[in-house]
């Protein structure tokens, strides 16, 4: 191998190590290990090279030469031999005798060593055993302490086996070597170590305590990061690190007990916290023996952090802990001889919360409910054990109190236990302190609910909720007690609050009682409904009705019965029987909506709901169509654009959840109601004139607007869904959104059209398509009667592809940019954008099951923004405002950290569309400027003169709105830079007397909160 | 006229009965229906002074029942405010200085036409009267204000809680 390395190469190695040992060459040392790995020369050779240097009585030059020598070996480790890595170990062992100088050198060498993979077995151990012995490590300098930490980390993961044979003696090394150690850099490894030692079991023998004070020094962590800390070490850092050492073992317990007790006694809110969190970790790997002893100081700590609370944080954090250690003692294994800890543990609670509960000024309740609630909710075990102490007493006191406010107090508490009872699901325990406790508190929960006291009244129906969960607590004329006391709050309670509140506990208890719920409620509410009719009542009674019927609708049995009297009402209203007004429809249908979306989970219910509310609500409304040819179709109540448009939502909800074929099987019926006039599947199938909406004909214009219930209904169903006749129906779609006259059905058919489009499969088909599409539009957009019906056909199809990521949506987008320099229809170009960006109601969104990408604002954004603040600065002052329009919808829809680097570009035009005089402008402006003041970015400082002016122009707009935002403006200006608002400061709070005195409450509002901020700027203790 | 709170010393009153607080006022139709004007009504004056920070407590006025919306009278028509407050105890120290900071959120959130009027609710403070009289004089409430240290305090109890 000697004969390799010609002498050409070692002329060459010895020039670079003189270079380097005079000092000529800093970088050196990449050549030298380079010629390593390129196999130049050996190590052998470099150490024959430096020779004489490393034998030279001038440590100074010693030095030099091992520090080249540990350099090489950093980069070189990996191809030493075994047998070069002995010699060199020895040889760095015996150097760690050398002058202190050499020292940092030394141990970059053993490092490089360390990370061998052929190291010889047995060497590890003689390293550290080298380092322990000949290394005063605490007063090394930073760097090199933490190459010992890294040496010993090292050879804790590959030498583990090795290292565990030298037993407690590691430990006791390693001890000493971190002894004082002050860098947080280092204390980080150092937990690190540690807590591997005892996590994988190391031998700690008799160091365990040396081993805790080595840590638990440090506790609890005092550290502030130095400004421009380029480390970046945080102070929860290291208590996360730290903390993981001290609850890694039991063996600490008999020491770190008393040390967190006395820390949770500190004035220092950080140390009562960690000292309480630790604990927390604690209990997950204690038992009772470790805990034993530490108990009462334990709980008179934690009590006392509750009943004299300082702060909430504490208070919820002492919670948790006592919450922690309860859980601790129920997990740990009872023996026969042994006393139950937890028993006693929760005894002591009792004695010391209880007597809290019956205090006649009720001072110290809910301090006390809470840790016994905390308590309670550790265990099955405890929860049985507090509340077979506290429910009773509890209930005795209700009794006792008078007051409404204190028997809500009480009440309250009495749900918190109950709730607890609920976590554990059901028990099959004959015994529980509830089931006897029964009577007594049924009876409880129904005086609350007929209390006068509403806010009495939302407990107790909460607790009837609970109450009605827990198995086996109501007994049979109980639950029908419940469900009539239920009733008669929907019926008859004054305050909505209430009414709406026994709804929901209804929607929750009926799945439970379907048949008490079916029987009682539902028959009495739908009797209501049909009274009421004849007597004209109140209509807000029967609104609630129809609420309470979608409430309940919770189970399949109880839908059967509410969808066909819901549905009643809608018929009601086109029967013309009754004066109903349009409203009572549109509620109507959000009551159904509601079922419907409550039956989506079911497949049943949903497709009973699907088959009976769909083809109910299509001849209800094409009877309507049908009824007296004569009068004028606008004229009906179900042709009502707000009742139809109620409608839509209804369908939408019944379609979208069903399973494909179902699915199928329903669009075919309805597909060919519309093409070719198919009534067969209807409930009533006969009509006095044909169904026809796509052609001429006598009901045509009333026919055409039943657009919007095909639209709800085939642009909900999944993608799968094949529609039978799809290019028919399009062209139909195409052909009516172009040329009808009516706007809403135009509008209908062209949302109904995009829908269709936008789920098309792409391909040939749907390219040809779109052709005809586009030179329909163009057509209908350059003249004619029809543009603004072609402009929302544009609009929608743009949409349809822009969510989906069609090449042709540029071009689309295109066509929109330049129309909004059209003075006829370029304000509805703008308010397009908003329709481009929104998620519609109805269709093109993913609920529909629409194709959309999740990043197509941003890109529609990047795409386009460019042309049109190009297009803005190019275009006539008439039409200016519109281009500030169709940007503030872009950015209104835009994620914030999409938008904020991009606002110095678009800074002046912002602030130019507040001058703009369109309120949609200003409005759409404000809040999109409020958020970045918010974030306070440096930009906004350079035009603190001109937003102040505007945003003070502003309180003074005719709109509402504008001035509640132009105020949240002004408040959110107060988070830039003090210094740079000071000098605005008495302007603003000037200025801002006026609003003080504006006739809208919600504006004064923002105004007092705004002015409020501005006098404390700069001013002492904001 | 007070002096600092905490500073060491324990609590007054270390463990005071705490209220509920009444929950953000409901917004109506009508106040969202831009024709209508809204009064300035006794809700409102009460919505103001309810979050003002208690000196010593991290609780709010409401929450210790310092103040309570039957003790607000308001009249839009005629300018005028009048707010009672109760201190927590008879011999609270604070009482001027709560008293102070109600009257200046007053004077900060309402239009200049109306005249404030804060005095302690009837009987339930040792120096009921000498409180009221610091609290009508104009005078010695601007002075009070000019005193950094008690403007201190006082924006402290009206800073938004965090």
């Amino acid at each position: 191998m000697a004969a390799a390395v010609g002498d050409e190469a070692g002329g060459v190695l010895r020039g670079w190590v003189r270079d380097f040992l005079a000092g000529h060459r800093e970088g050196g040392t990449a050549e030298v290990a380079a010629g390593v790995k390129a196999g130049s020369w050996t190590v052998l050779e470099i150490v024959e090279a430096l020779g004489s240097c490393l034998q030279s009585p001038e440590p100074l030059t010693r030095g030099r030469g091992l520090q080249l020598l540990s350099q090489v070996l950093l980069q070189c480790h990996s191809l030493l031999q075994e047998e070069e890595v002995t010699h060199l170990v020895l040889f760095y062992e015996n150097r760690l005798k050398d002058h202190h100088l050499l020292i940092p050198s030394v141990l970059q060498g053993l490092r490089a060593l360390s990370m061998c993979e052929v190291l010889a077995p047995g060497l590890a151990v003689s390293v550290l055993k080298a380092i322990f012995q000949e290394v005063h490590v605490q007063s090394l300098p930073q760097p090199e302490r933490h190459t010992v930490y890294s040496i010993i980390t090292t050879f804790m993961h590959t030498r583990e086996e090795e290292l565990k044979g030298l037993g407690a003696d590691f430990t006791f090394g390693f001890i000493q070597v971190m002894d004082g150690e002050k860098d947080p850099r280092n204390l980080l490894v150092a937990f690190q170590i540690v807590r591997d030692l005892i996590l994988r079991d190391y031998v700690l023998g008799p160091f365990v305590e040396e081993l805790f004070e080595v840590t638990s020094c440090y506790f609890p962590i005092d550290f502030t990061p130095p400004p421009n800390d380029p480390h970046g070490i945080q102070r929860d850092d290291l208590i996360v690190g730290l903390r993981a050492v001290l609850a890694s073992t039991p063996h600490f317990a008999e020491f770190l007990l008393p040390l967190l007790i006395e820390k949770m006694d500190s004035e220092l809110q950080s140390a009562k916290l960690d000292s309480l969190q630790t604990l927390s970790a604690c209990c997950t790997i204690y038992g009772q023996k470790e805990l034993q002893e530490f108990l009462p100081s334990l709980w008179s700590s934690l009590r006392r952090e509750v009943f004299q609370t300082a702060s909430e944080k504490v208070e919820a954090e002492a919670l948790t802990t006592l919450h922690s250690l309860a859980a601790c003692l129920s997990r740990s294994l009872l023996n026969s001889d042994t006393e139950d800890l937890l028993d006693s543990f929760l005894s002591g609670i009792l004695q010391d919360c209880r007597h809290h509960l019956c205090e006649p000024d009720m001072k110290l309740v809910w301090p006390s409910a809470r840790l016994l609630q905390a308590a309670a909710g550790a265990s099955f075990r405890a929860t049985q054990r507090i509340t077979s102490s506290v429910l009773p007493l509890l209930l005795e006191q209700y009794n006792q109190h008078a007051q409404s406010s204190q028997r809500r107090t009480i009440l309250e508490m009495l749900l918190g236990f109950l709730e607890i009872q609920q976590k554990w699901g059901p028990q099959d325990e004959e015994e529980s302190a509830l089931l006897r406790s029964r009577a007594p508190l049924s009876s409880v929960v129904f005086s609350a609910l007929t209390d006068r006291s509403v806010q009495l009244q939302l407990v107790g129906i909460r607790a009837l909720t609970v109450l009605g969960t827990l198995p086996g607590l109501l007994a049979p004329p109980d639950v029908e007690l419940v469900v009539d006391h239920l009733t008669r709050l929907i019926l008859d309670a004054d305050d909505s609050q209430s009414c709406m509140a026994a709804m929901e506990a209804a929607g929750s208890l009926a799945p439970l009682y379907p048949g008490v719920f079916s029987g009682r409620m539902v028959r009495r509410l739908a009797e209501e409904l049909q009274s009421e009719r004849e007597e004209e009542g109140q209509p807000s009674l029967r609104a609630r009705c129809r609420q309470a019927l979608a409430a309940v609708s919770t189970h399949p049995s109880i839908v059967r019965e509410t969808v066909p009297v819901l549905l009643q009402c809608v018929q009601q209203g086109q029967k013309g029987s009754v004066p109903a007004d349009a409203c009572d429809v549109v509620a109507t249908c959000q009551s159904l909506q509601r079922v419907a979306v409550q039956c989506q989970g079911d497949a049943e219910s949903c497709w009973y709901y699907h088959q009976t509310v769909v083809p109910r609500l299509l001849a209800a409304a094409l009877q309507a169509t049908m009824q007296e040819k004569a009068c004028p179709p606008l004229g009906k109540l179900l042709l009502e654009e707000d009742t139809l448009t109620a409608m839509v939502p209804v369908i939408r909800a019944a379609s979208t959840h069903l399973s494909p074929e179902l699915a199928a099987q329903s669009v075919s019926q309805v597909v060919s109601l519309f093409l070719d006039g198919e009534v067969s599947f209807l409930p009533q199938d006969s009509f006095s004139c044909p169904f026809r909406p796509f052609q001429a004909g006598p009901c045509a214009a009333s026919q055409r607007r039943l657009v919007a219930l095909l639209m709800a209904f085939v642009c909900s169903l999944p993608r799968d869904v094949a529609i039978p006749q799809q290019d028919r129906l399009l062209r139909e779609l195409l052909a009516l959104s172009c040329s009808c006259e009516c706007p809403f059905s135009a509008t209908a058919a062209a949302k109904c059209f995009a829908g269709l489009v936008n789920k098309h499969p792409a391909g040939q088909q749907l390219d040809e398509l779109l052709q005809t599409v586009v030179n329909r539009m163009e057509a209908a957009l350059a003249a004619g009667p029809c543009r603004s019906q072609a402009l929302t056909l544009l609009l929608w199809v743009t949409r349809a592809l822009v969510i989906r990521y069609h090449p042709l949506s540029s071009r689309l987008t295109d066509q929109l940019l330049g129309l909004l320099g059209d003075t006829e229809l370029g304000p509805s170009v703008a308010d397009g954008f908003s329709l481009l960006m929104a998620d519609s109601p109805d269709v093109l969104h993913r609920g529909c099951h629409a194709d959309v990408r999740i990043m197509f604002r941003q890109r529609f954004f990047t795409d386009n923004m460019p042309k049109l603040v190009q297009a803005f600065h190019a275009a006539s002052p008439d039409v200016q405002a519109n281009y500030l329009k169709g940007l503030s919808h872009v950015l209104n829809y835009l994620p914030r950290p999409v938008l904020v680097p991009e606002l110095p570009t678009l800074l002046s035009l912002l602030l130019e569309a507040l001058s703009c005089p369109d309120c949609v402008v200003q409005l759409s402006t404000l809040t999109c400027l409020q958020p970045l003041l918010l974030e306070a970015s440096p930009v906004l400082s350079l035009h603190v003169d001109t937003l102040v002016t505007k945003f003070l122009g502003l309180t003074a707009s005719p709109a509402m709105a504008v001035r509640i935002a132009a105020l949240r403006c002004i408040h959110a200006l107060a988070s830039l830079p003090t210094p740079v608002l000071l000098p605005y400061k008495p302007r603003v709070i000037r200025a801002l007397a006026k609003p003080l005195d504006d006739r809208k409450r919600l504006v004064r509002k923002e105004a007092v909160v705004a002015r409020g901020e501005w006098f404390l700027l700069g001013s002492p203790g904001r | 006229m007070v002096g600092a709170p905490g500073g060491g010393s324990p609590l007054e009153n270390a463990n005071p009965l705490i209220y509920r607080r009444s929950g953000e006022r409901p917004v109506t139709a009508r106040e969202e229906d831009d024709e209508l004007p809204d009064s300035i009504d006794d809700r409102e004056i009460f919505d103001l002074i309810r979050s003002i920070n208690d000196p010593e407590h991290p609780l709010t006025l409401e929450e210790l029942n310092v103040v309570e919306q039957v003790r607000v009278k308001v009249n839009d028509a005629e300018s005028t405010v009048v707010v009672e407050f109760t201190p927590t105890i008879p011999h609270c120290s604070m009482a001027t200085l709560i008293g102070l900071s109600i009257k200046v959120k007053l004077i900060r959130s309402l239009p200049e036409r109306f005249k404030v009027d804060v005095h302690i609710t009837p009987g339930t403070h040792a120096s009921e009267h000498a409180v009221n009289k610091q609290l009508a004089d104009k005078e010695r409430v601007a002075a009070a204000l000019e005193n950094s240290h008690l403007l201190e305090v006082v924006n402290q109890c009206l800073s938004a809680r965090s």
